[in-house]
């Protein structure tokens, strides 16, 4: 189905348990370049697991993952990847930082040690603030922002050093449904006209799929991978019991 | 005040040593206070004192350690002592605040134990635990000295890396920022800069230089770096008034900083308080 040459994240079989408790199972799945996966599955469905097995803050038991062809293990570019965590918004809210002091953390790796912040790095964090919409903020403290506020300041800091692959960890949790519609138009508007791969994690199907290419449902085991065209024709109810109920959505899709 | 101070060479001593650490102690401080450490600053110095009891209990003995100052003994152990709660962090990753307490009973423990084998509970104790003006000695200047230059330099090469992790840590490590090494080389500074804050803050009251100006920078600041020009702001305020007015009213001059420090944090919080009532009318 996928061309393997395009995969710029590759889990290829992965199992991983925490002790004795299995939480993901075999899990195969190609991240296309270019695309905008949407990554669903209820609580403690493995969803933060798989993203800390990418990034390797976990090791697989089995199975292997691979970063632009490269073994997580042996990967160096992590500049190229950025990440939202979802604990990001769970910070010391009194820590003393401006937006534009947080958003600087970004570049920290990519500029290395024993080397400063130089004027193009400081504009292309006016810019990176600038396309998240946060520009007027720059000097303000970051623990005086709203939810959703923070959150933009923090994709910012994942942004700022260009990375060509997104992922974002239950990013719209606990934010305003306006919010949300905001959100999903900066993503679409990273993944169509940045070309920047997205992963983002999510609970909130019936939101998502208006706005991603392509959907993966996982319970353990991946139980879906797919076009979001293709997903919204499946049912997935076995995967949220039956009081959840898909939402469905205005616009068609040119029929069954 | 000046007069005295041509007249005297431990006043000029002790007012160098002051001015030094009354800018590192608030500089590490912001760090020590944002990464959630404030303990740290205690169990290290307390560490320093078992150092210094070590060197009293062998220099019974060995009496050519009498000629050497017990400070580098202390500040050795403070060194190692960094080093081991370090690695206490990384064992006990989700009870990282479980590596102060443990330095903080063994330095006591084993301070208690060598203080009693070499008779050492008598007035240089009470100096030790209090801070004192004139054992500044011209040995302590060039220590603190060779210290202050070296910790100015890392934490300069650092900062970034250093503000980063204090705001992050997880995202610092995939930034591919190297945290255990840069922790490990901050415990080392907090170790050496606690350590040379002792001769005239004493044991118990070093802490109060390291946290009780962050605490008033922190609500007065509007960004990280401001945080540090306040905090040496008032940390420098401190010191000053706290040096001339245990010399002139003769008392241990680790209390007076303590208590200069603690009007600042004081002023800056009513100050604030009533701030904000001005506004609301
Ligand atoms: N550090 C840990 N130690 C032990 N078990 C863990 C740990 N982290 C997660 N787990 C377990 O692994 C399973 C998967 O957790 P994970 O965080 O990946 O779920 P998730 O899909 O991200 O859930 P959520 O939607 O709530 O964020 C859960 O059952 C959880 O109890
Ligand atoms: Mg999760």
């Amino acid at each position: 189905m996928s061309t393997q040459e395009n995969g710029v994240i590759q889990i290829e079989n992965v199992s991983f348990r925490y002790g004795t408790q299995n939480v993901l199972e075999k899990v195969n799945l190609t991240i296309e370049q270019g695309s905008f996966l949407g990554l669903a599955g209820p609580n403690g469905s493995g969803k933060s697991t798989l993203i800390k097995i990418i990034l390797g803050f976990e090791t697989p038991d089995m199975g292997r993952v691979t970063l632009f062809h490269v073994p997580v293990s042996k990967f160096k570019n992590w500049e190229k990847i950025g990440y939202v965590s979802q604990k990001a918004n769970s910070f010391n809210t009194g820590f003393p930082a401006t937006v534009y002091e947080v958003v600087s953390m970004g570049l920290y790796g990519k500029i290395g040690l024993f080397r400063f912040l130089n004027k193009k790095h400081k504009k292309k964090i006016d810019e990176t603030l600038q396309l998240v919409g946060m520009r007027e903020f720059k000097h303000r403290s970051i623990g005086e922002l709203s939810g959703g506020q923070q959150q933009r300041v923090f994709i910012a800091r994942a942004l700022v050093s260009e990375p060509e692959v997104l992922i974002l960890d239950e990013p719209t949790v606990g934010v305003d449904t306006q919010s949300v519609q905001q959100f999903y138009h900066l993503m679409s508007h990273l993944n169509r006209e940045k070309k920047i791969t997205l992963l983002l994690v999510t609970h909130d199907i019936g939101a998502m799929t208006k706005y991603v290419t392509h959907v993966a449902c996982l319970n353990k085991r991946l139980h879906f991978h797919g076009s979001s065209h293709d997903f919204e024709e499946s049912e997935l109810s076995s995967l949220y019991g039956h009081d959840v109920t898909m939402i469905t959505h205005e616009h068609d899709h040119g029929g069954a | 005040m000046l007069e005295v101070m041509w007249k005297y060479d431990f006043l000029q001593y002790a007012f160098f040593v002051g001015i030094v650490i009354g800018f590192l102690a608030p500089v590490l401080g912001v760090f020590i206070v944002v990464r959630r450490q404030a303990m740290i600053a205690d169990a290290l110095s307390h560490i320093t004192l078992t150092g210094i009891a070590f060197h009293l209990y062998l220099a019974q003995s060995a009496t050519f350690l009498q000629t050497v100052h017990p400070l580098y003994m202390g500040m050795g152990f403070a060194v190692a002592g960094s080093i081991i709660m370090e690695r206490l962090r990384n064992v006990y990753s989700a009870y990282k605040e479980l590596a102060v307490p443990i330095i903080l009973s063994i330095g006591i423990g084993l301070g208690v134990v060598f203080l009693s084998l070499a008779d050492g509970f008598n007035n240089d104790l009470f100096q030790y635990l209090f801070g004192s003006i004139i054992a500044v000695s011209q040995g302590d200047v060039w220590l603190i000295s060779v210290v202050a230059l070296v910790v100015v330099l890392l934490l300069f090469f650092f900062y970034k890396e250093l503000f980063f992790m204090s705001f992050d840590e997880e995202q610092a490590k995939i930034s591919s920022i190297p945290v255990r090494s840069v922790n490990l080389l901050f415990s080392v500074m907090a170790a050496l800069v606690i350590a040379s804050s002792m001769r005239i803050l004493g044991i118990l009251l070093v802490s109060s230089l390291s946290i009780l100006p962050v605490a008033a920078a922190m609500q007065v600041a509007k960004s990280f770096k401001q945080t540090f020009l306040y905090a040496v702001l008032f940390g420098e305020i401190s010191v000053i008034a706290g040096l001339i007015t245990a010399f002139y009213l003769d008392v241990a001059p680790g209390g007076m900083i303590a208590i200069f420090a603690l009007i600042l944090l004081l002023l800056v919080l009513s100050g604030k308080k009533y701030d904000k009532i001005r506004r609301l009318r």
